[in-house]
C-alpha cells in the first residue's frame, strides 16, 4: 500500500505540489484528475521516485521508497509515463522483455519468457512482436510499452496519461484492460487522465487536484457530481446517468439542462 | 548473420592485421624489430579499446550518438598541460622531456579535472546531463583559447614541441607506460563491465532505467568517470584520438544493430584494433610515413561524422 504524506515540489518559489496527503488504496484503479497545471504528473513522479519531493516522503508498506533499494522497488511499482523517447531500435518482444529486468537482470530464463508471452497475449501483441517500434503507430506503441509494464509484474502500476494521442477506441481498449489487471490479478493502479469521462466510468476512486492541492478525494460517484467537478474546474458541468455510468457533459454550458 | 559471428570475423580480422603487421618484413629481427613492433601493438590496442569503451558508454548516457567524451574538456585541458609545460619551463624540462612524468602529470591533471567538474555539478543536486555536457563546452573552450594564446606568443621551435603533441602518435611510445596503461585500463574496464547490463536499461531513457530498478544516478556518475579515466589514460599515453571513437562507436551500431551493450562494446573494441593496427600497416607499409595515422583517421573520421549529421537531420 503507498501512502502519500505531506508531498510538496517547488519550481523556485512557484509551489507545484502543495502539501499533498493521500492514501492509494489496494486493489482499485486511483485517477487523479485536475485542470492542466495542478500537479498531477509532478505529484505522479514523485510518488515513483522519478522525481524527489521537496518535502514529505512516500511510504510503501509504511516504509520510505528512498530506503528501499532501487531493485527491490522495481519490483513492487512500476511507473509509465507519457512520452518515451529512446535513440535504440527494439522489437515489441525485446521491449516486453525489458520489463523483467529487475528480475533478471537481463537474462532472461524460461519463466520470464513465459511472463513476457503472458504480457503479449494480454495486450493482443502477438501479431506485432517481432515488428520494430519506430514502425508502429503510437496507439499500438503504447500497447507494447503497456505490456512492458505488464511483464514487470509489479503490484501496483502507475501511468501518466496513458490515453494522450490515442483515439477513441485505442483509449476504451487500454482502459478495459487496466479494468482487468485490477480485477483479475489484484493489481493497483493509479492513473493520471484528462478526460473526466474515462475517469468516472473505469475507475473506483478518484483524487481531484487543484493548483497542488488535493481538492477531493474519494469514491467515483461522490467525485462526479456537478457541485464538486464546479469545485475542481470551476466550470458547470452537467452529469446525467447513462446504462449505470455517469457521464459529464461539458462541451457547451448552453445544452444543459433539460 | 548472427552477432556472434560478426565478433568472430572481426577477432579474426584484428589477430591478421596484428599478425601482418608484427611479421611482415621481419627478416629474422627478433630482438630488434619485433619488441619494438609489440609495443606499438600493444599501445594501440590499449588505446583502441579504452576509447571504445569510453564513447560507447558515453553516448548511451547522454543519449547522444554524435557525441564524444573529449566534449568534456578532457584533450583540450592535456594540450593545454603541454602548452603550459612548454611555455614557462621549456621544452628542455623535466616535465616534457620525460615519458613518465608527463604521463603522470598528464593523467592526474585530467582526472583531477573531471572529478572535479562532476563534483562540482553532482552537489548542486541531480542536474540534467545536458547541463553538464554545456559547462565541459564551455571550459574545453576556454581551454583551447588559452592554448592557442600561448601557441602564438612561443617560441617557434618550442612550438614544433607544442605541435607534436597536438596529433596522436603510436610511433614513440614508451615502453614501460605502456605496460602501466595496460593495467590501468584493464582494472578500469573491469570495473565497469560488472555494470554493463545497466547500460542496456539506459538507452531506453532516464525514466525507464529508474522504473526498472537502475540506481540511475550512481551509475551515470561511475560511467562518467570511467570514461574520463579511460580518455586520460589513452591521451596522455599517444595524444588527442577521441575522435576515433566517434567512428567506431557508430560503426558497431550500425553493424551489429542490437541493443546489447556487451555487444556493442566488444565489437567498437575489436573496429578499433582492426582500424588502428590496420591503419598503422597502411601508413607505414603503403605511404611509407609520409602522413601519419590520425591525419587518416581524422580524414575518414570527418567525412563519416558529416554523413552522420546528415542521416541524424534526415531521420528528426
Amino acid at each position: 500500500m503507498i501512502q502519500v504524506r505531506g508531498l510538496s515540489k517547488l519550481y523556485g518559489k512557484k509551489v507545484v505540489v502543495d502539501q499533498v496527503s493521500i492514501d492509494i488504496v489496494p486493489g482499485t484503479i486511483t485517477s487523479f484528475i485536475g485542470p492542466n497545471g495542478a500537479g498531477k504528473s509532478t505529484l505522479l513522479s514523485m510518488v515513483s521516485r522519478l522525481m524527489d519531493a521537496d518535502t514529505g516522503e512516500v511510504l510503501l508498506d509504511k516504509k520510505n521508497i528512498k530506503k528501499i533499494k532501487s531493485g527491490e522497488l522495481s519490483k513492487k511499482v512500476s511507473i509509465l509515463k507519457q512520452s518515451n523517447q529512446m535513440n535504440v531500435r527494439l522489437t515489441v518482444k525485446e521491449l516486453v522483455g525489458f520489463g523483467r529486468f529487475p528480475y533478471s537482470k537481463g537474462r532472461l530464463n524460461d519463466q520470464d519468457h513465459a511472463k513476457v508471452d503472458e504480457a503479449l497475449t494480454y495486450m493482443d501483441l502477438h501479431d506485432l512482436e517481432d515488428r520494430y517500434l519506430d514502425e508502429l503507430s503510437g496507439g499500438q506503441r503504447q500497447r507494447a510499452f503497456i505490456a512492458m509494464v505488464i511483464a514487470q509484474d509489479t503490484d501496483t502500476i502507475l501511468l501518466d496519461e496513458p490515453l494522450n494521442n490515442l483515439d477513441m477506441k485505442h483509449s476504451v481498449q487500454i482502459m478495459k484492460i487496466l479494468r482487468r489487471l485490477v480485477d483479475e490479478l489484484g493489481k493497483t493502479v493509479v492513473i493520471v487522465l484528462h478526460d473526466i469521462n474515462f475517469a468516472s466510468v473505469y475507475s473506483d476512486r478518484i483524487v481531484a487536484l487543484k493548483d497542488g492541492k488535493v481538492i477531493k478525494d474519494g469514491l467515483t460517484n461522490d467525485i462526479i457530481q456537478s457541485t464538486a467537478l464546479k469545485e475542481i474546474y470551476d466550470m458547470d458541468i452537467h452529469v446525467q446517468q447513462l446504462n449505470n455510468c455517469r457521464i459529464c457533459v461539458y462541451f457547451n454550458s448552453a445544452l444543459q439542462g433539460e | 548473420m548472427r552477432n556472434s559471428t560478426k565478433l568472430i570475423i572481426l577477432l579474426g580480422l584484428s589477430f591478421l592485421f596484428t599478425g601482418l603487421y608484427l611479421f611482415q618484413d621481419l627478416n629474422g629481427s627478433y630482438d630488434y624489430a619485433l619488441p619494438r613492433r609489440g609495443i606499438k601493438v600493444l599501445a594501440m590496442v590499449i588505446t583502441g579499446c579504452a576509447i571504445a569503451y569510453a564513447t560507447v558508454i558515453f553516448q548511451t548516457i547522454t543519449h547522444n550518438r554524435i557525441l564524444t567524451p573529449s566534449i568534456m574538456g578532457l584533450d583540450a585541458l592535456y594540450l593545454l598541460l603541454q602548452t603550459v609545460l612548454i611555455f614557462f619551463l621549456g621544452s628542455d624540462h623535466i616535465t616534457i622531456m620525460n615519458k613518465q612524468v608527463n604521463f603522470v602529470l598528464s593523467v592526474a591533471a585530467m582526472i583531477i579535472f573531471a572529478l572535479l567538474l562532476y563534483r562540482f555539478l553532482f552537489n548542486k543536486g541531480s542536474q540534467p546531463i545536458y547541463f553538464l555536457l554545456l559547462i565541459g563546452i564551455i571550459v574545453g573552450t576556454f581551454f583551447t583559447s588559452i592554448s592557442t594564446f600561448l601557441q602564438v606568443l612561443i617560441d617557434p621551435n618550442e612550438f614544433s614541441m607544442v605541435q607534436d603533441r597536438m596529433f596522436a602518435s603510436f610511433n614513440n611510445v614508451s615502453t614501460d607506460l605502456v605496460w602501466i596503461a595496460l593495467i590501468l585500463t584493464t582494472i578500469v574496464i573491469l570495473i565497469g563491465w560488472r555494470s554493463t547490463h545497466f547500460l542496456d536499461v539506459l538507452s531506453l531513457g532516464r525514466d525507464q532505467a529508474i522504473n526498472l530498478g537502475v540506481p540511475y544516478e550512481s551509475v551515470v556518475k561511475k560511467m562518467l568517470v570511467i570514461s574520463a579515466v579511460l580518455i586520460a589514460i589513452s591521451t596522455a599515453l599517444v595524444g588527442p584520438i577521441t575522435f576515433f571513437g566517434l567512428i567506431v562507436a557508430n560503426l558497431s551500431y550500425q553493424f551489429f544493430k542490437s541493443f546489447r551493450h556487451s555487444i556493442l562494446i566488444t565489437g567498437a573494441m575489436l573496429m578499433s584494433i582492426v582500424a588502428l593496427i590496420g591503419g598503422q600497416w597502411v601508413v607505414e607499409r603503403i605511404f611509407t610515413f609520409s602522413t601519419t595515422l590520425s591525419v587518416i583517421i581524422n580524414f575518414i573520421g570527418g567525412v563519416y561524422f558529416i554523413y552522420l549529421l546528415l542521416k541524424e537531420s534526415k531521420s528528426s
